[in-house]
């Protein structure tokens, strides 16, 4: 291990921008995992709660309920409409400007970059997942209706046993999506000062005047861990979508 | 290839003027200059869109002196060493502080400033300036400056929070998510303490000068193999010292002179 660092110290020595050099990743490790550990972390929490707020609005929109369709379209269209990073600068730069919100009951949340990442990408999550539900319970066939009906279902039962798993079920190739979407997104946590594995890399590359080290390193552990979310996500339609593999 | 080769002989004058055309920036631009533009008063970019600051003037002067003619590059902090390095630019002008970490990758000129580092801290910090004062308190510094290695070294109990620029601390210093930040002293009084940002705030404790983190003042950064480009750049700072020009651009920013500090 020494002896590779001081072989490595000097060929950058000998002045080749292109080398690469382990030791600078490695004499990070400990930044590396938490690093890891921050950006899974986040993205659990912010698909699990999008997902919490989605459901409900999903409903509301699928079932045309007056006015809460009206609101949900518009909330819907606001965090789809711009980008995910303006949101999160708009929470944390933008909100810690105003003296009354400094001064308010929410600042010790909104003073942590860490709970604003999680407020704005739990919200901009739950725009799209409202969306991807959405069209999973309007795709539901008329006979299911139909047959729930016909068993003297209340509407509450019938969603609760029939609509809704059967929607979730359909929905599953795009939460797949949404969740790797989210993973690779919540790298702009690392511009509100966060330490995810984007954070560490650019540290990495600032503390030794380096470009691949840091962003290699980063990547390279994004396609881990979303190779993790296509195996487990294969693994849930395997299981619950049995009827549709070939 | 061959495809491009038959069109070029089909049409000569059109492959000429494609010629001309990828030639002429090289030619009528022979140093590009590195440069930050999120650095007042040193480097910044004005409400016009322009780039400006002491760095920028400085730039144009010594560029002036050598008769070169000049094409700034903005670039972000973090990369600007790698940037220089893969050739996109040719010099950093942008208040890089000689070390020695940095010389192990590039070379310096002589400096053409050289300035000392402080904390600013809402009026009323009362928190002793020493490791164990500090313990818990959040300090705020630019990634990958000489003020981030010199709290790692000499304030490790403190809370460390890096930011991409040094705008974006003075943003937080003001939301009050930073309880002092570290930087160089002269960008803290101009950039952000005489700003009505800064109004409220003041710097704490001592001015710092250590060689070992802050290194021997503010140099111009130039690939390794660049020699005749780092004299050529010396020398002209020192001319400029000489003919007053430097003079006129330091009183246009500063009431004192910045070049010793």
């Amino acid at each position: 291990m020494e002896a590779m660092c001081a072989a490595a110290a000097a060929a950058s020595e000998a002045g080749s921008p292109w080398f690469f050099n382990p030791c600078l990743v490695l004499s990070e490790a400990p930044r590396w995992v938490e690093g890891v550990w921050i950006t899974l972390h986040l993205t659990a929490l912010a698909l699990v709660f999008g997902f919490v707020l989605a459901l409900p609005m999903a409903c509301a929109r699928a079932a045309r309920a007056p006015v809460v369709d009206t609101l949900v379209r518009g909330y819907v269209y606001v965090f789809r409409g711009s980008p995910l990073l303006v949101q999160l600068f708009l929470i944390y730069y933008g909100l810690a400007q105003f003296g009354f919100v400094r001064d308010s009951l929410l600042w010790p949340v909104l003073r942590d970059a860490w709970w604003c990442c999680l407020i704005a990408f739990t919200l901009n999550s739950a725009a799209y997942q409202t969306e991807i539900l959405r069209g999973a319970l309007v795709a539901t066939a008329k006979g299911d209706r139909e047959a729930c009906a016909a068993l003297g279902m209340s509407p509450w039962l019938a969603a609760r046993r029939v609509l809704i798993p059967g929607a979730l079920r359909r929905a599953l190739p795009q939460l797949g999506n949404e969740t790797v979407f989210m993973l690779h997104g919540s790298a702009i946590a690392s511009l509100v000062t966060i330490q995810d594995i984007l954070g560490v890399g650019r540290l990495v590359n600032g503390r030794y005047y380096v470009v691949y080290e840091g962003l290699l390193t980063a990547a390279a552990l994004y396609m881990a861990l979303t190779w993790l979310v296509v195996w487990g996500v294969a693994r849930l339609e395997r299981r619950y979508l049995r009827h549709l593999a070939r | 290839m061959t495809g491009v080769s038959t069109a070029m002989a089909r049409t000569p004058i059109a492959a000429a003027a494609l010629v001309a055309a990828f030639a002429l920036p090289a030619a009528a631009q022979d140093l590009r200059i590195c440069v930050e533009g999120a650095y007042p008063p040193f480097s910044q970019v004005s409400d016009a869109g322009e780039l400006e600051g002491f760095d920028i003037d400085i730039a144009k002067a010594l560029c002036a002196e050598m008769g070169a003619s000049c094409e700034m590059v903005q670039t972000e902090w973090d990369a600007i060493i790698p940037t220089l390095e893969e050739g996109k630019c040719d010099a950093i002008l942008a208040s890089m502080s000689i070390t020695e970490e940095r010389k192990q990758r590039i070379d310096f000129t002589g400096k053409y400033y050289q300035t000392a580092a402080s904390f600013v801290a809402p009026e009323g910090f009362d928190a002793e300036i020493t490791d164990a004062g500090l313990a818990g308190k959040t300090v705020c510094v630019q990634r990958g400056s000489i003020h981030q290695a010199f709290i790692e070294g000499e304030f490790p109990s403190a809370s460390l929070v890096l930011y991409p620029t040094q705008d974006e601390v003075y943003l937080d210093l003001t939301s009050g998510r930073c309880d002092a930040a570290m930087q160089d002293s002269i960008a803290a009084q101009d950039g952000f303490l005489n700003t009505p940002a800064g109004e409220g705030f003041a710097f704490v404790g001592p001015a710092y000068s250590v060689p070992r983190y802050h290194g021997e003042g503010a140099g111009i950064g130039v690939r390794k193999s660049d020699t005749e480009l780092r004299d050529r750049l010396s020398a002209a700072i020192l001319a400029i010292r000489e003919s007053g020009v430097y003079k006129e651009i330091n009183d246009a920013y500063f009431p004192f002179d910045v070049y010793d500090g």
